[in-house]
């Protein structure tokens, strides 16, 4: 498919693709609708083509496949393959969620999915996400530089980022209500929050933006030619 | 009783938004058509992931996990072709690995691109020794944390079907532990924070992250010891190509950058004063 | 039994994978790295059924008798589906599927790519219109917010430096953006991450003690 003729078609097909989804903007209508159900059908299609190549088959196909070639071909290898039977079992009752009859026998591995992944987040947000996290934001909060002159301003950005992790947890005590002192500390945490949802916002618009040129770059570069 | 006039606030306040979309549109267009260079501040961030790739020494083995799509390619490709361009120049050992299944594919262009760069065009490079593609492997943070314990079962064969066995660089590499550092490229789940998790908090693995500018504000937190550094969407990706000396897409694009940036702004100023103006005048 | 047991396998797993981090040997650590290499089987036939589930509910809607005026755009996604299914599995060289230049990766190149991309894209207009309509100053808290994203967004664009060029080094827009993203952003995303983990933690222990059942869906 690296044949010019191919190349260039491909460009064409990719470039009104594009102008069609980008059709929607004007207003929906039967080209966006098409070009959308493609989308759709195109994106369940490499999945499942990537997911059988990259994972069932590797580790579900062929070590199947060696076994039950060495069981009645030859040479002997251990058991240890028989254990695939599992997953194997527990993957086909995810697929009979398509029964109407038998769906309810999707939940043994969907338990499995949820005990699994639960088990695992628990410890690990606890660890990274709070105790790590804690652990950053006590920090010695008068600094000094090698020399032994007081940092003020590096004092200041360490005391600011104390007081601002506390302050938002307080906004997070729902249970207590936020009136006197406990009522300005979580105001206070509601303006560290801001800051961050605003900064928050500024990325956003920064990352939408960045996609929209580089479909532009191609329409305009690869497509048009207009553009080096 | 006639209607009050409709004043300009009121039609600003009414205003289709197709017209705003035609003003995005052409913001964006016309500066795609000057070929303006220029040099940018660097983010402390962005040092700190260049300074870490610089005290790496040179024929490390480094992991990449591309953990992106094309939508978020324009700004993630830049990341990973200068993360390469530095590999090259460094002569790492690469380990590409993708936890969505587009990223090999997405790895595989970044890869040419880098190799096609003019100081690289005439470095020789086998598959199998000198880089190596294994592929996607499903499962999310179940990869990385088995990963920890042994990678040839959790990657049999490379993203060409090819048995691990058979790759001459990857024998000898067991674990994460076997890495020196790692380049995390990502546009969300699973991906970076799934990878300071395990990788980082769990195994112990040095890394830095290339991160869409969505979800940068939730790595933030994690830069300096989980983190060793973080580029932030296309302006973490045009800092890096500026302190790597190998300028690329994402500077180019800076310029349109500033363009949409403005207008956005302007937009929300005018539609706050339409607002206020109109508000005064109803309750005047 | 037919939420019991189920019950019964999410707090087997959910306890080995908690036990394997503070005893990380035999047999729990060997129990856990042969789970993970169920959970990616699983999750890959997870994946399979939402496609297969998909075109059967797309088919369902081209031949049903209801004739609506879009019910043909079922018949596109089960063709798009079948193309490059067919492709995939049969026609790209087996394993060598994403091998640059294969037939997979020309339709993921020239199809998957630009309708993904420009999907995603078109955010960039619903971004600014949304803003102009519904980004109000109604408060202090909104303007705080506001002034945040207006600095953040200038600093982080070229522009930001050239406007304020002439103030001394350290006060020019891109500092005061990485001051904002280094100190008071980091304070609140902080807060709100250790609260996440304790939620997420919370969460966790009530689905493996079997306390939260409703991912079992009803009887």
């Amino acid at each position: 498919m690296d044949h010019p003729g191919w190349v260039l078609f491909g460009t064409w097909v990719a470039a009104l693709l594009t102008l069609g989804i980008a059709t929607f903007l004007y207003k929906d209508n039967p080209v966006y609708k098409f070009c959308e159900a493609v989308f759709v059908g195109i994106s369940a299609g490499y999945w499942f083509v990537s997911y059988f190549w990259q994972t069932l088959l590797p580790k579900l196909g062929y070590p199947f496949y060696a076994g039950l070639k060495s069981w009645f071909v030859g040479p002997a290898q251990g058991p240890g393959w028989l254990v695939l039977i599992i997953p194997g079992i527990l993957g086909v009752m995810m697929l009979l969620r398509l029964v109407p009859k038998a769906g309810w026998i999707a939940r043994w591995p969907l338990a499995f999915v949820v005990g699994y992944t639960a088990g695992l987040r628990l410890i690990t947000f606890l660890q990274s996400n709070a105790m790590t996290q804690l652990q950053n934001s006590v920090e010695p909060v008068i600094r000094y530089s090698q020399s032994g002159s007081f940092l003020g301003w590096e004092s200041f950005n360490v005391l600011l980022v104390t007081v601002g992790t506390f302050a938002g947890l307080f906004y997070f005590f729902f249970s207590q209500e936020h009136k006197g002192v406990f009522g300005r500390v979580a105001r206070v945490g509601t303006w560290f929050l801001m800051i961050t949802f605003g900064a928050a916002f500024g990325y956003t618009v920064m990352g939408r933006m960045s996609l929209l040129i580089g479909r532009l770059d191609f329409l305009l570069a690869d497509w048009l030619h207009l553009i080096r | 009783m006639t209607e009050p006039k409709d004043g300009l606030f009121d039609r600003l306040m009414r205003i289709d938004r197709r017209v705003i979309f035609v003003f995005i549109s052409v913001a964006l267009i016309v500066p795609l058509f000057f070929n303006v260079s220029q040099r940018i501040q660097v983010s402390p961030e962005v040092q700190m992931l260049n300074d870490a790739m610089n005290k790496i020494p040179d024929g490390s083995l480094v992991l990449y996990s591309m953990d992106y799509d094309p939508p978020s390619a324009p700004e993630l490709q830049p990341m990973a072709v200068a993360a390469f361009k530095v590999a090259l120049a460094k002569k790492f050992k690469m380990v590409i690995i993708g936890l969505w299944p587009q990223g090999p594919q997405q790895a595989n262009m970044a890869f040419e691109t880098a190799t096609h760069y003019e100081k690289f065009s005439g470095t020789k490079l086998t598959y199998g020794v000198d880089y190596v593609n294994l592929g996607f492997q499903s499962g999310n943070e179940a990869v990385i944390q088995k990963m920890g314990s042994d990678i040839p079962t959790t990657f049999p064969r490379d993203y060409a079907g090819t048995p691990v066995e058979q790759l001459p660089l990857m024998k000898g590499i067991k674990n994460l532990g076997n890495f020196d550092f790692m380049v995390n490229i990502s546009a969300g789940y699973p991906g970076t924070r799934e990878w300071v998790q395990f990788g980082a908090d769990r195994f112990g693995l040095k890394m830095v992250s290339g991160s869409t500018a969505v979800q940068t504000t939730e790595m933030s937190p994690y830069v300096g010891k989980q983190l060793l550094g973080l580029m932030g969407g296309m302006r973490g990706a045009a800092e890096f190509e500026q302190l790597s000396g190998y300028p690329g897409r994402a500077l180019k694009f800076m310029v349109g950058q500033s363009v949409a940036h403005v207008i956005v702004i302007l937009f929300i100023l005018i539609g706050n004063i339409a607002y206020f103006a109109t508000r005064k005048k109803k309750g005047a | 039994m037919r939420r019991e047991i189920p019950t019964f396998i999410a707090f087997f797993v959910g306890i080995v994978c908690i036990i394997q981090f503070f005893i990380p040997h035999r047999p729990f650590g060997t129990l856990v790295d042969v789970f993970s290499d169920w959970f990616g089987i699983v999750a890959a036939f997870a994946i399979w059924l939402g496609a297969l589930n998909l075109i059967r509910v797309s088919l369902e809607r081209s031949l049903s008798k209801k004739k609506t005026h879009d019910r043909w755009y079922g018949l596109v996604v089960v063709a798009s589906f079948l193309l490059i299914f067919i492709v995939g599995l049969f026609l790209s060289g087996g394993n060598q599927f994403q091998v640059p230049g294969s037939r997979f990766d020309y339709l993921y190149v020239n199809i998957y790519t630009p309708l993904s991309s420009t999907m995603f894209a078109l955010l960039a207009f619903f971004v600014a219109s949304a803003s102009y309509r519904a980004f109000r100053a109604r408060s202090w808290e909104a303007t705080l917010l506001l002034i945040a994203a207006f600095l953040v967004m200038l600093g982080r664009a070229p522009v930001g430096d050239q406007i304020t060029g002439f103030m001394p080094e350290g006060y020019r827009m891109s500092e005061v953006a990485n001051w904002i993203m280094t100190y008071p952003q980091v304070a609140g995303q902080r807060a709100i991450m250790i609260g996440i983990a304790l939620g997420v933690a919370s969460a966790s222990l009530r689905l493996i003690l079997g306390l939260e059942r409703s991912y079992l869906g009803g009887e």
